[in-house]
């Protein structure tokens, strides 16, 4: 009997334990600045700060939050920042959880519009307008804020930007005898030359359909300026407008002359940058997040990185686009809760977070801020400087999409995005869908 | 043992573990799929009862029955193709040259992981670098096709690589069973003056029938509930062209967080899946196992 005691022992032991390491989680916590003791002392603040940039997986990040952190502690003596970070996806469900209980810490890190509408709906985030006009003013890219706001009210601050340029294969342009071209006219010359020299003009990877997506908004943003999509996604306009129509006759039309990638439909965007990589395509429209692949990555050919250059997505005649329009997007903006009991400390610690970032992310971690970056006398690869510069005369940012659009809405886009370029539905039933599907969400 | 196998509250401790995990794992999310299928959900916010609509939704979705459409047809090839996976074991089994080694050889792209696969067919596939274009191209064919990009063709494509995977999965399980059938049947036939055909077909394959269903069911159902390679090299697309049962609830759920309705697509296919099996097990039921 006692040795079935033992068992059951055993057993119970390896069930309970079995439950238990089911059910840990990790996470990790550290507390900058050395005097974490003292951090509940009672004439001092502490700043919860919660962000998504671990040691280990983005170290760059990571140290120049640090040293942010380190210098306001400075300045502000009698404020302390308690650090609280995980990895991306726990971040999402952490944050989550924590909105349900009301326990946000009074800083975090939030992403733009479809994330951030269930949170401003549930009035956990405070609104940043006054930083906007205050310290932070005229201080970010034109359409990065804006991106953050939800009726009128801006409720995070980006950190990260993104634009799409078209990137080109110097070296191909030259042996075809193409020169970079302005309109969108010459555009189409300059495809048409490759295509028929039997060079793949563009490389597309369509099945990821954001893809494409990009070169549709450039197209809808060139022929109808940079209004008319964001009207069409926000029920202020429809889109069934002939601008929108017109865009996507021509991206068919560039389907017809061969202008992308043989098989484009089928291929993931990392195998069309391949294709690039490998000097097998003369043009790739992608963000600026590649900009590593064409200046640093030690892996990319050195003979491969110096002719790959950049232009901005052409004008088209007659059209209402400016060249300085992008598409594009910012990442993750600081938040303040709403409910925090250190908000004017908080939102003191986001602009000055803010501008600090600005002046560091671009040359220590190779990250566009969304703010403006003065490149005078900073080092860094000249296609940095230069899209840099770009930014500081952007005259619109359009943000992706299916980014703006809900999740099923965007489903939809993307799918008429394939659709479209796959030539099975007529730019008509391309909006017509769109439409429809947008009109279905507004009731 | 035997003592401590007859006291019940010993045997109830013994399975509690694994009753537990199969319960919380496996029946507890299949209830709460067709709880949530009753739901109006976008996975986050609050869910609101909407009884069978999406069911009747999904009846009426023209997309859903194509995607059933694709499942179906891919179970016909699989089944289909069991025939052939019979025929090679057969074949292995005769004590061929090499065979040891033919075996090994069918058998690695089980031990590939779903991921891996995808990716090689997809450098295969190719359209402009891949290998059989290039083959094609070399043979003087003119415009291969894209083969994961053509709408005809994307579906097939995937099945070739869906049978390549599974070959050598069904070819170790009639392997085995043959195996096991007793040489001195087959001794006896051969006295008798069969030939290899015949002992295959009228004597080897009666014997291994039990065998051969389980794997009609076995490639049925993982057919009808196939995903990881179609999500991987093509994500349904292009237009829906290769879009499953399995990859649209997928898409439902996680890419329109449509919880409710994917939802109701996963236990449709739950009820799909238990009906077809039920049904190919009565088809294929005959009066007695075949005994020599």
């Amino acid at each position: 009997m006692r040795d079935n005691w033992k068992k059951m022992l055993a057993a119970i032991a390896f069930t309970v334990l079995f439950i238990l390491t089911a059910c840990g989680g990790g996470s990790e916590s550290s507390s900058s600045g050395e005097s974490n003791e003292n951090g509940s002392d009672s004439a001092g603040k502490t700043i919860e700060f919660m962000h998504l940039w671990p040691e280990g997986s983005s170290k760059q990040h990571f140290e120049i939050v640090n040293g942010i952190i380190d210098e306001y502690e400075q300045n502000n003596p009698d404020v302390k920042v308690e650090v609280e970070i995980l990895g991306n996806e726990q971040y999402k469900e952490k944050l989550k959880v924590l909105s349900t209980s009301n326990e946000l810490p009074d800083v975090g890190m939030a992403w733009p519009a479809g994330f951030l509408e269930p949170y401003v709906s549930g009035n956990m985030f405070a609104p940043l307008d006054d930083l906007l006009e205050g310290p932070l003013k005229d201080k970010f890219v034109a359409g990065t804020a804006e991106a953050y706001q939800i009726d009128g009210s801006t409720y995070s601050l980006p950190l990260e930007l993104n634009i799409t340029p078209i990137y080109y294969n110097k070296r191909i342009f030259d042996e075809n005898g193409v020169e970079v071209p302005e309109t969108y006219e010459e555009l189409k010359a300059a495809i048409q030359t490759l295509a028929d020299n039997g060079v793949t003009p563009v490389a597309l990877g369509n099945k990821d359909r954001w893809t494409g997506s990009m070169w549709y908004m450039y197209l809808a943003d060139r022929i109808g300026g940079p209004e008319v999509l964001n009207k069409a996604i926000n029920r202020t306009g429809s889109f069934e407008d002939p601008a929108l129509i017109q865009a996507a006759e021509e991206i068919q039309e560039l389907v017809d002359m061969n202008a992308f990638i043989n098989g484009f439909n089928g291929l993931g965007n990392d195998e069309a940058k391949g294709y690039f990589i490998n000097e097998q395509a003369a043009m790739y429209l992608m963000a600026t997040w590649d900009l590593p692949e064409w200046t640093t990555n030690e892996d990319n050919p050195q003979e491969f990185r110096d002719s790959v250059e950049y232009m901005k997505f052409p004008t088209v005649e007659g059209g209402a686009g400016d060249i300085n329009s992008y598409v594009g997007g910012p990442g993750v903006g600081l938040f303040v809760a709403e409910n925090s009991d250190v908000k004017e400390e908080a939102k003191d610690f986001v602009a000055f977070f803010v501008e600090k970032w600005g002046e560091k992310s671009v040359t220590d971690a190779g990250v566009i801020p969304a703010t403006k970056v003065d490149t005078e006398g900073i080092e860094l690869p000249q296609m940095y400087i230069d899209i840099l510069n770009d930014l500081n005369e952007a005259s619109n940012l359009t943000l992706y999409a299916d980014v703006q659009m809900s999740p099923s809405v965007a489903e939809v886009h993307l799918d008429m995005i394939q659709a479209l370029f796959g030539k099975a539905v007529t730019p008509e039933e391309f909006v017509q869908e769109q439409e429809a599907a947008l009109a279905e969400e507004e009731e | 043992m035997n003592k401590v196998m007859s006291n019940k509250l010993v045997i109830a401790l013994y399975v509690l573990p694994a009753l537990i995990l199969i319960v919380t794992l496996i029946y507890g999310p299949i209830l709460l799929t067709g709880y949530y299928g009753l739901m109006e959900w976008n996975g986050i916010g609050p869910m609101s009862f909407v009884g069978l609509d999406n069911y009747i939704e999904l009846v009426q979705d023209s997309k859903f029955w194509e995607s059933a459409g694709h499942s179906f047809l891919l179970a016909f090839f699989s089944t289909l193709s069991l025939a052939g996976y019979l025929i090679i074991s057969l074949i292995l089994g005769g004590k061929i040259k090499g065979s040891n080694l033919l075996r090994k050889i069918y058998l690695i792209p089980m031990l590939l992981s779903s991921v891996a696969i995808a990716q090689l067919w997809i450098k295969i596939y190719d359209p402009n670098n891949g290998m059989l274009n290039s083959l094609l191209m070399a043979l003087g064919v003119d415009n291969p096709p894209a083969w994961l990009a053509d709408p005809n063709y994307v579906l097939y494509a995937i099945f070739v690589a869906i049978l390549w995977q599974y070959a050598g999965f069904y070819i170790i399980i009639y392997y085995a069973a043959l195996k096991g059938i007793p040489e001195t049947l087959i001794e006896a036939a051969r006295i008798d003056g069969a030939n290899p055909v015949q002992i295959a077909y009228k004597i080897k394959v009666p014997l291994i029938a039990g065998v051969i269903k389980v794997t009609i069911v076995l490639a049925i159902v993982g057919s009808l509930k196939y995903f990881d390679l179609i999500y991987v090299m093509t994500g349904g697309g292009p237009n829906g062209a290769s879009e499953v049962i399995a990859s649209y609830m997928y898409q439902e759920a996680f890419g329109s967080y449509n919880f409710g309705y994917g939802s109701a697509v996963a236990f449709f296919l739950l009820l799909i899946t238990l009906v077809i099996t039920w049904l190919t097990r009565k088809l294929t039921a005959s009066g007695d196992e075949v005994q020599y």
